[in-house]
C-alpha cells in the first residue's frame, strides 16, 4: 500500500517536478550503482537533494533507496515523520553517540545487510547553499564496517539556488549532477576521508558554475 | 477553430516526416558503409529531430490551445536554461519568480488574441515591474546587471518566441490556406531547415568565416547555402501555407534566413562570453532547448511583423 503510494508520489509529483520543471544535467550516470547494497554520498544544499538523487535511479529500485537523515529534524512532528519515513523511505538516526547506548548507525548497518541503497550527506546539514562544509566521519566508519560495499560520490550544484534553506517557494535553476567512481575497500578512516574529499574536489572542478551571491 | 483538418497542413507535415525518413536512411547508410567514422552525434541529432517533429506535430494538430501551451513550455525551458547559465544574485529569486510567471501572462494574451496587451506586456509592464521587485528587496550591488540580464532573457525567450504563437491568434477568415497553424509551421520549418542547410553547407563547402570570434563554424558558404535553400522552400510552400504572394514569399525567405543566422550568433556570443559550449543537455546531439530555438527568437518576431504589416493590419 505505502509502496504504491510512494511510486505514485514519485511518478506524478517528484519526477515531473525535478526532472522537467527544475531540470537536471547528469555526467557519468554509468557510475551509479545498479543494485544494492551501495551508499551514495552527496553534498547537501537543499531539501530537494535526496529526492533528486532518488529520481536518478530506475523507478523499480525506488523501494530499495533510503536517505539517511537526522532524527531530531525529521521526527519533529507526526506529519513530517510520516512523510519522511513512510512516504520517502528515510532512515532516521541520532546525530550524537551517547556512551552506553547502542551505536546510532545500527539502523544503517541493518539496511546495508538488507542490500539497500543508502543516500548519505556527510556534511550533516544543508548549511549555506552551494558552499560545501567539512565532511563528518560517520561515512568512513560505515565503510570500515562494510569494505565491499561501494561508496559512490555525487557532487550536485543548483538545488541550493532553487530552494535554499529557509525558503519555501522554489525558483528553478537547472541542477548539475556529477557522479564519481565508486570508492571501495579503504578501511582506514582518515585515508578514506582523504580519498572522499579529493574525489569531491575533482568532481566540483569539472564545470565552471555561474557566479551566485 | 480547428486547424487539425486542414489538408495542406497534413500534406506539409507528411513531407517533413518523409524527409526525416530519408535523412535517417542516409545516416544509417553512412554508418554501414564507413564503420570507422564516428556518427554518434549525427545519429542522436536525427533521433532528437524525430522526437521534436512528433511532439510539435501533435501540438499543432490537436488544437490552438495545445499549440500555445506547447510554445509557452518551450519559452519556459529556454528561459530556465538562460537563467541557469548567466551569473545571478541570491537576492534575485523573487524577481526571477515573477519573470517565470510572466510566461503565463504573455501566452494567455496570445490565447485571448489580445494584441495590444501581447505587444506591451513584457516590454512595458514587466520591464517596469521587475526592477521594482528588486528595489523592494534592496540589494544594490550588481543591480543594473541583474535587472538588465533578466529582462534581456525575457525579451529573447518569452517575448520573442511568443510571436510564433501569436500567428495562431491571427484572424482565421483572412484567407490563410491552412490557418494560423499553417503560418506557424511555415515559420518553424523554414527556420529549422535554414539552420540545417547552413550547417550542412558549412560542413561540406565552408572556407571563409563570417565571425571567427563569435562562432568559428559560421561561413559565407554555409550562409549562402542556407539562404538559397530557405528562399526556395519559402517560395514553394507559401501558396500551400500562407497568404503571401510570390515577391513577399521571397522576402519572407530572406528575412527568415538572415534573421535565423543572427539569432544563432546572438546566443553563441553569450555562450562565448560565459565560456560554455551548450546551454543544456535536454536535446541529445543538439544541446539545450535554447540552442534549438536561438534562431527562432529572431525569426519569430521578424516574420510575424512582416506578415502582420502586409496582411493583417
Amino acid at each position: 500500500m505505502i509502496r504504491s503510494l510512494r511510486r505514485l508520489f514519485f511518478s506524478l509529483i517528484v519526477h515531473p517536478f525535478l526532472q522537467i520543471a527544475i531540470g537536471v544535467n547528469i555526467r557519468n550516470r554509468e557510475n551509479l550503482p545498479s543494485s544494492g547494497p551501495a551508499v551514495i554520498v552527496a553534498n547537501h544544499n537543499s531539501h530537494l537533494d535526496a529526492l533528486m538523487l532518488m529520481t536518478l535511479l530506475p523507478m523499480r529500485m525506488l523501494s530499495h533507496i533510503h536517505p539517511v537523515a537526522a532524527e531530531d529534524y525529521f521526527l519533529k512532528n507526526r506529519l513530517l515523520a510520516w512523510f519522511a519515513v513512510k512516504l520517502i523511505g528515510v532512515i532516521p538516526i541520532k546525530r550524537k553517540y551517547t556512551p552506553g547506548k547502542s551505536d546510532p548507525l545500527m539502523p544503517v548497518y541493518d539496511a546495508i545487510e538488507d542490500e539497500r541503497i543508502l543516500i548519505v550527506f556527510p556534511e550533516g546539514s544543508r548549511g549555506e547553499p552551494e558552499h560545501m562544509a567539512a565532511f563528518k566521519k560517520g561515512i568512513a566508519h560505515l565503510s570500515q564496517h562494510f569494505p565491499d560495499v561501494p561508496v559512490v560520490p555525487v557532487f550536485m550544484h543548483g538545488l541550493g539556488k532553487t530552494l535554499p534553506k529557509g525558503k519555501f517557494i522554489p525558483v528553478p535553476y537547472i541542477c548539475d549532477v556529477f557522479i564519481g567512481k565508486p570508492l571501495k575497500g579503504e578501511t582506514d578512516v582518515n585515508l578514506f576521508m582523504e580519498k572522499l574529499k579529493s574525489s569531491f574536489e575533482t568532481l566540483s572542478q569539472q564545470h565552471q558554475f555561474p557566479e551566485w551571491e | 477553430m480547428s486547424t487539425g483538418l486542414s489538408n495542406n497542413l497534413i500534406l506539409v507535415l507528411a513531407g517533413i516526416i518523409m524527409s526525416l525518413v530519408a535523412a535517417t536512411i542516409v545516416v544509417a547508410f553512412l554508418i554501414h558503409s564507413r564503420p570507422h567514422q564516428n556518427y554518434a552525434e549525427l545519429e542522436s541529432r536525427i533521433r532528437t529531430w524525430w522526437v521534436i517533429v512528433f511532439i510539435f506535430s501533435i501540438a499543432i494538430l490537436v488544437n490552438r490551445a495545445a499549440a500555445i501551451i506547447f510554445l509557452a513550455f518551450v519559452s519556459f525551458l529556454a528561459l530556465k536554461e538562460y537563467l541557469s547559465m548567466i551569473p545571478t544574485r541570491r537576492s534575485d529569486r523573487q524577481a526571477m519568480f515573477w519573470a517565470y510567471l510572466s510566461i503565463i501572462g504573455q501566452y494567455y494574451w496570445v490565447y485571448k488574441s489580445w494584441y495590444g496587451m501581447f505587444i506591451i506586456f513584457i516590454p512595458v509592464f514587466i520591464f517596469l515591474l521587475l526592477p521594482l521587485r528588486m528595489v523592494l528587496i534592496g540589494e544594490i550591488k550588481g543591480f543594473l546587471r541583474s535587472a538588465g540580464t533578466l529582462h534581456w532573457g525575457l525579451m529573447i525567450t518569452v517575448f520573442g518566441l511568443s510571436h510564433s504563437a501569436y500567428l495562431l491568434a491571427l484572424p482565421a477568415d483572412s484567407g490563410i490556406p491552412a490557418g494560423g497553424a499553417g503560418l506557424l509551421l511555415y515559420l518553424v520549418f523554414l527556420t529549422q531547415i535554414n539552420d540545417i542547410a547552413q550547417y550542412v553547407c558549412g560542413k561540406l563547402l565552408g572556407r571563409h568565416k563570417v565571425t571567427p570570434q563569435v562562432s568559428p563554424n559560421k561561413t559565407y558558404e554555409g550562409l549562402l547555402g542556407g539562404v538559397i535553400t530557405t528562399v526556395l522552400l519559402a517560395f514553394i510552400l507559401a501558396p500551400v501555407l500562407t497568404p503571401l504572394n510570390q515577391v513577399h514569399a521571397i522576402m519572407a525567405g530572406l528575412i527568415i534566413s538572415f534573421g535565423g543566422f543572427i539569432g544563432d550568433l546572438n546566443i553563441s556570443a553569450i555562450k562565448r562570453d560565459l565560456g560554455i559550449k551548450d546551454s543544456g543537455a535536454l536535446l541529445p546531439g543538439h544541446g539545450g532547448v535554447l540552442d534549438r530555438v536561438d534562431s527562432l527568437s529572431y525569426t519569430a518576431p521578424l516574420f510575424f511583423h512582416f506578415i502582420y504589416y502586409l496582411y493583417f493590419r
